[in-house]
């Protein structure tokens, strides 16, 4: 049977009177990818924070499988600890740390994993040295797979946008994660770029042996690359399925080309 | 290995500053000590503000309340057994610490630990404030340890201040303190720690979503950076050889405030021309403070508070029309200097061609 | 217990004495916690220079009368005309030029003017406290109901709520009021609409600036010792009245003013023996509210987008 990774259970976001999120059901197994679908302010990007602990849900719980196989309750854990435990995200508007190099973002997402304390770091003890030799190890070797090695040098910001965008991802991969959620990878690439982007994404996810779950507005892409796919309309499950069937449900095409002009 | 080549550059540099320091204490006269310890103390302090405020990102006003920990923890524990009664003439001593003596290093180092656990104490509520409210709240507690040390009259002789601490005018002793404590700190900052730290500053919501725990990290920094300033406050006390309430008025953070917008937020090397350029220039600023005849015409204009009139002005000056200040958030490295010293042109040339 | 014993031994004569001390205070603390409520609600920064500007207008209203011999009437008039311009013109020079800048620049630039007008005040006035001119009945001591209070700790309440209307009503029933509410919920989408920001800003620093010159004529009179330093503890324990109030509430920093003022009046009443602690109220209070209810009494919750 394969490996159930993330469950949530009537996860349900209120703002106010507003109702962001409801009664999200969502199973991600392992090895899938998995897209999050739904119209601009259908609140795909409120279910992420609510999954990674920026917000924490109104109603419902979180489930998350670890890599040794239990399954613990993540929700309204802070965002560090489920970090930790092996969820890494991407943002929408790319949240880089804009002032430092390239090499300095990646190896920031190699601090979750130190064990040597601030004292044993500042005065050099020899564990931290070792840890600090892996960890600076592991991101170049990471720099030098995706082609971002040249770059290392150059302060965040001055990087091109889609090369941005790449580098969110391979940070998100430092942390080691099991289970990667990328909102809206796509957002600004044309449709060469956003066809790279598919390879990539499929590449990292057997290489790094990840599971997948994406928000994105690019069908293509969408269409291409998902196991199964849920579309979100005004915080509502409207439908779950592979591509085919939802390219052919009723619900979804009037979410999309119907009331809505957002759409 | 150019690591290996940095150390015996920073060692040897640190060698030869010592050197100049005991040249100092030997042959230069004793305002000039005065200026230069003064300096090398503010430097200490500077930078543990730096730490919080240009490092971590957290904007925090407290350090006039930490040092004032420091420098009570020196008041209180050296100043001679027998010269107490003398010192605590209105209220006695508690009967607790009247015979308690302390070497100034323990004192020092007390000191510090207590200004970073008091700090530890303060943060976990004041740390999930951002921005404006941090600095209003840290400010608020710095003016709160004041108000406690003016109340315990006993232990801190209140608002009459502690006298008869062993003046320590020693270059060399405050050049040793300053030289530790810009090593550990800059070895923290360079550590995997102080990386968290920048990317706290940078984007806390990434930085939080990257595995940083927040709460950990701004409590680590801000416990270091009162741990520094309770030693430079210390420092400061003994330096001065009494201490007093009104010593430690939150409007005193405002030079170390002062010390890193014009050094650089975010730079080790920065706080350190900050407080040669700030120390230096309050000294040479009284001048203004003092009447000034040109050709046998008392120039109205100097008189007492004119020094400081200006020196408000700088600092607006500074965030007005250079807010990166000397360094912004890079250091001065040994790369750097060689590479001047082989091509002393380059930097011009350079200069010119990324002109922002 | 304590508590309860000192009330006991407190005489209703010895209460209403308290009570009218911390009403009146409060009242100051609430005028002073509009301006910066205000500045906070448009721009979303602290203006250090707030307490100051109660200073200045402290000083000016001293010379007016004192050095040129104007009527008290016609000085204090002056005296906040004088002080509204002193905060237009202070946002110009040092918060203006960093509108785009980041926060903490802001910030720094605030403390800076704070400093700056303190050591001015210093300089130009000498640091010696100076004693507020007496004005004819407000300073004299009256007899009512057996217990003996100063005139204008009767004028105090009422001027209070009187510009605390006026405001409100410029705030909700005029076009100006509504471009400030506009501004203040978005100010991108207020400059689209064609709001001119830099003069509705101008307008705030002037109405804020003009209450905190009302708050210091009758801080004069009530307190009349004056330094270059008067504004700096009202100025903070204001800024936290506004907090606890809710930042950006008007309402809500009259509360918070009156919450402080009675507070840290009675505090030092029924406890005499933490006297010495009563500056630390303000900034114990701020913490407690900041911890259970971080926007304040009144304030809207918000929530960072992501």
């Amino acid at each position: 049977m394969i490996k159930t990774i993330l469950r949530t259970q009537h996860v349900t976001m209120q703002f106010g009177g507003v109702i962001a999120v409801n009664d999200l059901n969502i199973v991600v197994k392992e090895h899938e990818i998995i897209a999050l679908i739904g119209p601009n302010g259908a609140g795909k990007t409120t279910a992420f924070n609510d999954i990674t602990g920026v917000y924490t849900p109104t109603k419902g719980t979180v489930l998350y499988t670890k890599r040794d196989g239990t399954e613990v309750d993540i929700t309204g854990k802070k965002p560090s600890e489920i970090a930790k435990l092996g969820i890494a995200r991407t943002f929408q508007n790319i949240r880089l740390f804009k002032d430092l190099s390239v090499y300095e973002n990646v190896l920031i997402a190699k601090h979750l994993h130190l064990q040597s304390n601030f004292l044993s770091a500042t005065l050099r003890l020899p564990g931290y040295k070792k840890e600090e030799e892996a960890m600076r190890a592991d991101v170049e070797r990471l720099l030098k797979e995706v082609n971002l090695w040249e770059l290392r040098n150059e302060k965040a910001s001055s990087l091109p946008y889609g090369k941005q965008r790449y580098l969110e991802i391979v940070r998100a991969l430092a942390t080691e994660p099991q289970l990667l959620l990328l909102d809206e990878p796509a957002a600004g690439m044309n449709p060469k770029e956003t066809a790279e982007l598919t390879e990539f994404i499929r590449q990292i996810r057997d290489q790094f042996n990840l599971t997948i779950f994406m928000i994105e507005h690019h069908m293509d892409l969408v269409m291409e690359i998902s196991d199964r796919i849920y579309v979100l309309d005004f915080g509502t499950t409207i439908a779950t399925g592979d591509p085919a069937a939802i390219q052919n449900n009723e619900r979804v095409i009037k979410a999309y080309l119907g009331e809505d002009e957002d759409a | 290995m150019n690591n290996k080549r940095n150390l015996i550059l920073t060692l040897v540099a640190i060698v030869v500053l010592f050197g100049v320091a005991c040249f100092i204490q030997a042959e230069v006269d004793s305002y000039i000590r005065r200026i230069v310890n003064l300096c090398l103390i503010y430097a200490i302090i500077g930078l543990s503000m730096n730490v919080t405020n240009g490092f971590a990102g957290q904007f925090s006003l407290g350090q006039a309340g930490f040092m004032a920990i420091g420098a009570y923890m020196v008041g209180i524990f050296t100043v001679p057994v027998e010269l107490r009664a003398d010192v605590f003439y209105a209220v006695p001593m508690n009967p607790y610490l009247v015979n308690i003596y302390m070497p100034l290093g323990v004192a020092l180092v007390l000191g510090g630990v207590l200004a970073a656990i008091v700090a530890g104490l303060i943060g976990t509520p004041v740390l999930r404030l951002r921005g404006d409210y941090l600095a209003i709240a840290t400010l608020g507690f710095s003016e709160i340890i004041r108000i406690v040390i003016t109340n315990a009259t006993s232990v801190t002789n209140g608002a009459l201040g502690i006298k008869n601490i062993p003046p320590l005018n020693d270059v060399r002793y405050i050049f040793l303190a300053t030289a530790i404590s810009y090593i550990l700190i800059t070895l923290l900052l360079n550590s995997s720690y102080g990386r968290a730290f920048k990317a706290i500053r940078e984007d806390e919501i990434a930085a939080e979503a990257m595995g940083v725990n927040l709460f950990y990290h701004k409590n680590l920094a801000f416990m270091v950076s009162a741990f520094f300033a309770g030693i430079g406050g210390g420092l400061y006390g003994a330096l001065l050889g009494t201490v007093d309430p009104k010593n430690f008025l939150f409007t005193l953070t405002y030079n170390f405030l002062l010390i890193i917008v014009l050094g650089g937020m975010g730079s080790v090397t920065g706080s350190m021309f900050g407080a040669i350029i700030v120390t230096g220039g309050l000294e040479y600023l009284r001048i203004f403070d003092e009447p000034l005849e040109l050709m046998g015409v008392a120039i109205p204009l100097f008189r007492p508070g004119l020094r400081m009139v200006v020196f408000s002005i700088l600092l607006m000056v500074c965030v007005l029309f250079w807010r990166h200040g000397i360094m912004g958030t890079n250091e001065l490295t040994w790369e750097k200097i060689i590479h001047f010293i082989k091509h002393p042109l380059d930097g011009f040339r350079k200069k010119g061609v990324q002109g922002k | 217990m304590e508590l309860f014993q000192a009330i006991a031994n407190m005489t209703g004569a010895g209460l209403a004495q308290h009570l009218v001390n911390g009403i009146s205070l409060g009242s100051l603390y609430a005028l002073i916690a509009i301006g910066y409520t205000m500045v906070y609600g448009i721009l979303l920064m602290i203006n250090f220079a707030h307490g100051d500007i109660v200073m200045m207008a402290c000083y000016f209203a001293f010379f007016g009368i004192t050095a040129f011999h104007i009527p008290w009437y016609l000085t204090f008039i002056g005296t906040i005309a004088v002080t509204a311009l002193l905060g237009v013109v202070i946002e110009r020079t040092a918060y203006r030029p960093l509108r785009d800048a980041p926060k903490n620049s802001v910030l720094i630039s605030a403390i800076g003017a704070s400093f700056l007008l303190e050591n001015l005040a210093n300089y130009i006035f000498s640091g010696r406290p100076m004693h507020f001119p007496d004005i004819p009945f407000l300073s004299s001591m009256i007899s009512v109901g057996g217990v003996q209070i100063q005139a204008i700790c009767l004028f105090i309440p009422v001027v209070t709520v009187i510009c605390l209307f006026g405001l409100l009503h410029i705030v909700n029933h005029t076009k100006t009021g509504m471009a400030m509410r506009a501004v203040s919920k978005d100010y991108e989408i207020a400059r689209v609409m064609g709001v001119n920001i830099d003069n509705i800003i101008s307008i705030t620093f002037a109405i804020g600036s003009a209450l905190a010159a009302i708050g210091a004529i009758m801080w004069g009179i009530r307190y009349p010792g004056i330094t270059p330093y008067l504004g700096v503890m009202p100025g903070l324990k204001c800024f936290i009245a506004a907090v606890i109030g809710g930042i950006g509430n008007i309402k809500g920093a009259v509360i918070g003013g009156f919450i402080l003022g009675l507070g840290e009046i009675l505090i030092v009443a029924f406890f005499p023996q933490f006297s010495g602690y009563r500056d630390a109220f303000a900034f114990i209070m701020l913490i407690l509210i900041l911890f259970y209810k971080p926007t304040g009494l009144l304030g809207e919750k918000t929530t960072e987008k992501v």
